[in-house]
């Protein structure tokens, strides 16, 4: 592990870089899939179609996305922004299907009562539909992250700075420490994102606890006992 | 049910906004962080940016331009691992990178895909002229890094080969463990055939004649291997290189790549390390690389000590 | 839009087609790749999704390591286990086994839990054993979600799977490399193009055999997911961790 020791400020700039890349990115691909979730949850005909889309773009590969993005939008090859807007793409294809799902999974009697209530359009969508989606939206937002943190280090082969400059230079100097490492610190970021994700939801959204607690978990005990 | 709503109603704009908020703070707060420079607004003030490929072996070397100028009171700014040329090459002409260590033939090859110039130095003031004007390049060194074709000693043996022309005695179709653009470079299956008449294609392999390619040469599972000259595995790996007698391959000698940013001033600097640096100073200085796994700036900065260039002039 | 043009072209020009490097050869590649990796990847992660799924013991467990698997990151460990094991089918097959055993696992313990309590009650009071529940209630009602697990596996495969070529094991991603390292950019989106192109024939297969393993009875199951969100939770293909 020698490697590992005299090495620790590539690694942290490397992390730095990493977490630089991944956040915006994991923001972007929520804010941004939560109305085309909506879309898809609330119109049954748009909802094939966005599937369908979202998972062919899942299915581009990214390196080619990384290298063409730049010539589409005009950046500069090696900005961070082609990175950020690639996997953003990728997080949309993996986050529009839980955010639908997780506006399926309101039940229509509360939303049928908020509209008794008064409550219309935005309102009711903000104030209703989006908390009562929360943690389902939260579980989709936590795979998005975790993946997009995997995700960022591919843009190493292109010598974008992150984590997986570790892996194209460990691999062609045959240091397998160095690509230990970078996987270790990979793990470590995206645990760390996981765990701030959590907290997150935990502040705004203190009912989920407390009801996920109550319902499914005692049904579950008395049904398994 | 009610007590949820209203918990729900109070909390609504935490979700909505807060959410977001929280996320957007993190992730504005962290671009600001790394220290690594990569998004560089350029060249500043008297700042030069040094980049480097994404070879080990040339950071090495840039990392010894940046510390022999830093000992002569020049400010750098290092930006390593860029990649690809057709990645650096426009910073470099738009001047966001002011210095670039590179090797003649390839680079040449770029500007001027059907050079016909040879030789060490034929192909020196080729490149010379062929760069944009905004550019210039220094010296070139002596030490030389190139494509080359090489065989294990057991098969070199076999079939009593020594240049790339004894290798259509070996008949078949001859499989090469390269990068994935030597299929279609000049000196790839193309230039070996129309050269020297032998049948040859690429197994691909991104690690730039690393340890796997290696390892696919020695294990058999390709006859040929491209791989850098100075890299030490050659040696410690017992491969023999095949001769190139028709110059298939280009000369690669190292030479900066400079903007107009590297002065007079520092262009002595750099061009007094280049005078220094052999094919035989590049390979142990790679060899600290991979076999030691030392980092750049401690294989630069030992090999500038002990070739007097960092204490020279600062006392 | 050139590049894109000439993409489409180079994809159709016949002298990118005969020989090792050609566009049949390295689709096969990759198309095998895929399809070994979620042989494997089935073989490991079903049998402990549906253990899972069947006792309720585990789950939380299984959670977490799922999400640490899920954040290894494929171009690390395929650098790593290549510079052990050379070039070859090892380095590619281990990476990708790796990336595709999340979804999998989550879609067989999901699977398990999505079938109504009631229903496994009541086929324990009509005295079927703990393998007849297990064989034929939880394994068919469990399909669709399994189904899906794979698809979302599958698709990721096939489209990771162009890194193979990094550590020279072949499939379309030489195309991307090459093409990278040259500027052949209409040979790079080419490779993307093919990539995609057996991404979209791997759903459509996915799609029809979605429809015609989902048993009878759970057409009904689904409309349960409207009126008891608690019991059956919506699952994507991507496996979700409930807020835990």
């Amino acid at each position: 592990m020698s490697w590992v020791s005299s090495n620790l400020g590539v690694i942290a700039a490397s992390a730095l870089a990493h977490a630089a890349l991944s956040a915006p990115t994991v923001v972007l691909s929520f804010v941004l899939s939560v109305p085309i979730g909506w879309l898809a949850h609330r119109y049954r005909l748009t909802r094939g179609t966005l599937l369908a889309v979202a998972g062919v773009l899942y299915a581009i590969p990214s390196i080619p996305l990384f290298v063409i993005l730049p010539i589409v939008i005009g950046t500069s090859a090696r900005s961070p922004l082609n990175v950020v807007i690639a996997l953003t793409l990728y997080g949309i294809a993996l986050m529009v299907r839980s955010s639908a799902d997780a506006f399926d999974a309101v039940e229509r009697d509360v939303v049928d009562s908020a509209t008794a209530v008064g409550f219309a359009g935005m309102q009711r969508f903000f104030r209703v539909e989006l908390p009562l989606a929360g943690p389902v939206l939260l579980a989709g937002l936590r795979v998005v992250s975790v993946s997009t943190v995997s995700l960022v280090t591919v843009s190493g082969v292109l010598g974008i700075p992150s984590l997986g400059l570790l892996f194209t230079d460990g691999f062609q100097r045959g240091i397998t420490e160095e690509i230990l490492a970078g996987i270790v610190a990979t793990v470590v970021l995206a645990l760390l994102f996981d765990v701030l994700l959590v907290l997150a939801g935990r502040v705004l959204m203190p009912w989920a606890r407390a009801t996920a607690r109550r319902a499914p978990r005692a049904r579950t005990r008395e049904a398994r006992a | 049910m009610i007590t949820a709503r209203k918990k729900g109603r109070l909390a609504v704009a935490a979700v909505a906004v807060g959410a977001m908020l929280t996320l957007a703070g993190c992730a504005s707060g962290d671009p600001l962080s790394p220290g690594d420079g990569s998004t560089a607004s350029g060249s500043s003030g008297g700042t030069i940016v040094i980049g480097s490929q994404q070879y080990y072996s040339n950071e090495i070397i840039a990392e010894l331009y940046a510390q022999t100028l830093e000992a002569n009171g020049f400010t750098v700014d290092r930006q390593y691992q860029i990649g690809q040329r057709e990645v650096y090459l426009p910073e470099l002409e738009k001047g966001t990178i002011d210095l670039m260590p590179e090797y003649t033939g390839n680079l040449l090859q770029y500007y001027d895909k059907d050079t016909t110039a040879h030789g060490v130095d034929g192909v020196y003031s080729a490149l010379a002229k062929a760069i944009p004007s905004s550019l210039h390049v220094l010296d070139q060194a002596p030490a030389q890094d190139q494509d080359s074709y090489n065989v294990t000693k057991k098969f070199s043996e076999e079939h009593d080969l020594h240049s790339l022309a004894d290798l259509a005695n070996v008949g078949g179709t001859i499989t090469i463990a390269g990068n994935a653009e030597l299929a279609t470079r000049p000196y790839g299956p193309t230039g070996l055939k129309s050269e020297y008449g032998v049948d040859a294609t690429v197994t691909p392999i991104q690690d730039s004649g690393g340890p796997l390619t290696v390892k696919a040469l020695t294990d058999g599972t390709v006859q040929l291997a491209d791989i850098y000259s100075a890299d030490p595995a050659i040696k410690a790996n017992d491969l023999v290189t095949l001769e190139d007698p028709k110059g298939l391959i280009l000369p690669q000698n190292v030479v900066p790549l400079a903007t107009a940013k590297v002065t007079a001033k520092a262009a002595d600097v750099i061009d007094s390390v280049s005078a220094k640096l052999t094919t035989e100073q590049l390979i142990e200085l790679n060899s600290l690389s991979v076999d030691k796994k030392e980092s750049s700036s401690v294989i630069a900065k030992d090999w500038l000590t002990k070739n007097g260039f960092l204490n020279a002039k600062k006392k | 839009m050139n590049y894109f043009v000439g993409a489409i072209r180079w994809v159709l020009d016949p002298a990118h087609y005969p020989g090792p490097n050609g566009i049949p050869v390295r689709m096969a590649e990759q198309l095998w790749y895929t399809a070994l990796t979620l042989v494997i990847a089935c073989a490991i992660a079903i049998p402990i999704g549906y253990a899972i799924g069947h006792t309720g013991r585990g789950r939380a467990v299984a959670v977490s390591v799922t999400g640490g698997v899920r954040a290894l990151p494929t171009l690390g460990v395929l650098t790593l286990v290549a510079l052990w094991t050379g070039i070859g089918l090892q380095a590619p097959i281990v990476s990708f086994v790796v990336l595709a055993i999340p979804s999998i696992l989550a879609g067989a313990y999901a699977g398990f839990e999505a079938v109504d309590r009631n229903v496994v009650d009541a086929a324990r009071a009509v005295g079927m054993t703990g393998w007849q529940v297990l064989a034929r209630v939880e394994v068919p009602l469990g399909l669709p979600l399994l189904i899906g697990g794979i698809r979302a596996a599958a698709l990721q495969v096939v489209a990771t799977a162009t890194l193979a070529a990094y550590v020279g094991s072949g499939g379309l991603g030489g195309y991307l490399f090459a093409g990278l390292q040259t500027r052949d950019y209409e040979q790079m989106l080419a490779g993307a193009l093919l990539v995609v192109v057996l991404a979209l024939v791997l759903e459509g297969l996915f799609a029809l055999v979605q429809r015609l393993v989902v048993p009878r009875g759970v057409v009904a199951q689904r409309g349960n997911v409207r009126t008891r969100p608690s019991r059956s939770r919506p699952v994507m293909g991507d496996p979700i961790e409930e807020g835990k």
